[in-house]
């Protein structure tokens, strides 16, 4: 029994990119900002591809919400191996609630065994939609993933948790999140990004999917955090000494 | 507008996340209950029954909620629907984990990490790493909230809550738990020390790491923290990553020993109250959050803090 995996992935703001607010403070402002996929998607999908190598799958479905541009992202994602790629056409942000509707529609259309995806996206940082997919499908779900692997009808998963490390089996359909030291995500090679031109791209307009995206949530304004002031610097270890048995005799 | 906060007492925390819960709760609203779910909650409701402004703790006591996993707490906390209008949860790995599934079973959209109770319908959390402050006010008839707990303070210790027992029968379910390996630190747990002692690439190993930072945090009976970079690197668990994918951390002392201050290790520090970096280069980025930095070798000055702090 092999399994076929689907990979969401959102186009985001680059990890190194700076953010700005804009000046109205209306929101952050993106634009000439670089776009590329979440990190944490790049995880998720690289561990798709190795349990495909493995021989623990035999498909590897991306699929990504958003403007066209999303399509870099997918074709990106066919690259470093995905099978193919579907894009669901969205005019605008859509919220994780919404995105997680739209992602259970795929999943059954698609009829997939498992769903790997990032833990959260680098821009809106909620860390909702795996969970919401998850009880949406009705499936089994493990986050924080550090290490998975597919045996006899189940999936095992070490989860990285505030105390320690918690290992879960879940039989299948699951959804997995993934978390940062899963793997290391290769690069595409450029035979691949050739190759990948011709995997299969198809699209979908939100719309005809017949699921609810009207925001839930009103962004009100968007702000520069509190800045820190930079102090002092001192000149030996012997002052540093003294601040800190001076603050510490404090608390 | 009753509020349920959901309190993992698994956790090293949980009395610490429990009582910074409630106060962000007695900003919404009045009526807070606390549910603890698992085995032995007896002792924990105990411990939380004190917290200011807390009126009940609910027991739900049941061996397949000992861990909190997502689909037996949904099956749970669904049949308390109609008796809350926010539900609520410290944004640990718990929370996180549990909330937005219960979101999608009451089909309302979470708002995650709250840092700020603007109005009761309307919060601030951070995006892009911290880089910016939202706020946004949600629409749903129900709320769900996981909040930073180290943006709020905790909540006194003069309350008397009630504790109650509620049926905690739950069905069979298609995950279960394997094992667990707890984190084995002698140190103070770091999502509630007072004091954390962090270091960073510039420790170049393990050996060093252990030999430099675990006995300056001994001396300043600090938890042991840790960049994103020292971790990867195998110097220290991951339990210890202090940062955005790590975790979130406000102590009164924050000591960085040879963390450079990446942005996202600064977006899980940057609330502490005093900031402290010991760093060779002087431009690093850490010095511009610091308040009070030293320009120097990490193999020379700490072992000569840690000398200092002891006379």
């Amino acid at each position: 029994m092999t399994y076929s995996i689907l990979v969401p992935v959102k186009q985001v703001a680059d990890s190194t990119a700076r953010i700005r607010v804009r000046n109205d403070g209306s929101d952050v402002d993106l634009s000439g900002v670089k776009m590329a996929a979440n990190p944490f998607d790049e995880i998720a999908l690289e561990e798709a591809i190795r349990q495909r190598e493995a021989g623990m799958a035999r498909e590897v479905v991306v699929v990504s919400i958003g403007p066209r541009t999303a399509q870099e992202t997918l074709r990106k994602a066919l690259a470093i191996g995905a099978d193919r790629a579907i894009h669901v056409l969205a005019p605008r942000e859509i919220e994780p609630l919404a995105v997680a509707k739209v992602l259970k529609k795929i999943a059954q259309r698609e009829a997939v065994d498992l769903v790997f995806l990032g833990k959260q996206a680098i821009d809106d940082d909620c860390n909702q939609t795996g969970q919401m997919l998850a009880e949406f499908l009705g499936w089994p779900q493990a986050t924080f993933a550090s290490s998975v692997r597919i045996a006899g009808g189940e999936i095992t998963v070490v989860r990285e948790v505030d105390d320690g490390l918690e290992t879960l089996a879940l039989s299948v359909p699951a959804v997995v999140s993934v978390d940062l030291r899963l793997n290391e995500p290769r690069y595409a090679s450029l035979p691949n990004i050739m190759k990948a031109k011709n995997k299969p791209l198809a699209e979908i307009a939100v719309e005809d999917l017949g699921v609810d995206i009207a925001p839930r949530l009103t962004l009100l304004g968007v702000r520069e955090p509190d800045v820190r002031q930079a102090g002092t610097m001192v000149r030996s270890v012997g002052e540093l000494a003294s601040i800190l048995r001076l603050a510490a005799g404090r608390i | 507008m009753s509020i349920l906060v959901i309190v993992d007492h698994t956790e090293a925390s949980f009395q610490d996340s429990a009582r910074r819960a409630a106060s962000a709760a007695a900003e919404i609203g009045t009526g807070i209950h606390i549910l603890l779910a698992g085995v032995e909650c007896r002792q924990a409701a105990m411990q939380l029954s004190r917290i200011s402004g807390v009126d009940a703790i609910i027991l739900a006591e049941n061996q397949q909620l000992d861990r909190h996993l997502a689909e037996p707490m949904v099956e749970l906390l669904a049949r308390l629907a109609s008796d809350y209008s926010v539900f609520m949860a410290p944004a640990g790995t718990s929370g996180k984990n549990v909330m937005p599934r219960l979101a999608a079973r009451l089909d309302v959209m979470q708002v995650s990490e709250v840092i700020k109770v603007v109005a009761p319908d309307t919060f601030e959390r951070p995006i892009y790493a911290g880089s910016a402050i939202a706020t946004v006010s949600s629409s749903d008839p129900t709320l769900v909230l996981t909040v930073r707990s180290s943006a709020f303070e905790p909540a006194a210790l003069d309350g008397a809550a009630e504790v109650r027992q509620m049926p905690a029968s739950i069905g069979a379910s298609a995950s279960r738990v394997v094992s667990v390996s707890p984190n084995m630190s002698e140190r103070p747990d770091l999502g509630s020390a007072r004091v954390v002692v962090s270091g960073g690439r510039a420790l170049g190993s393990r050996e060093a790491f252990e030999s430099l930072i675990l006995p300056l945090a001994e001396r300043m009976n600090a938890a042991v923290g840790a960049s994103r970079a020292a971790v990867d690197a195998g110097f220290v668990s991951s339990d210890c990553q202090v940062g955005q994918t790590g975790k979130i951390v406000a102590p009164d002392i924050y000591v960085a020993c040879g963390i450079s201050g990446a942005i996202q290790h600064l977006a899980g520090m940057k609330a502490s109250k005093m900031i402290v970096a010991i760093n060779r280069d002087p431009e690093a980025p850490i010095f511009a959050v610091s308040d009070y930095g030293l320009v120097a070798d990490v193999f020379e000055a700490i072992p000569e803090l840690t000398r200092q702090l002891q006379d």
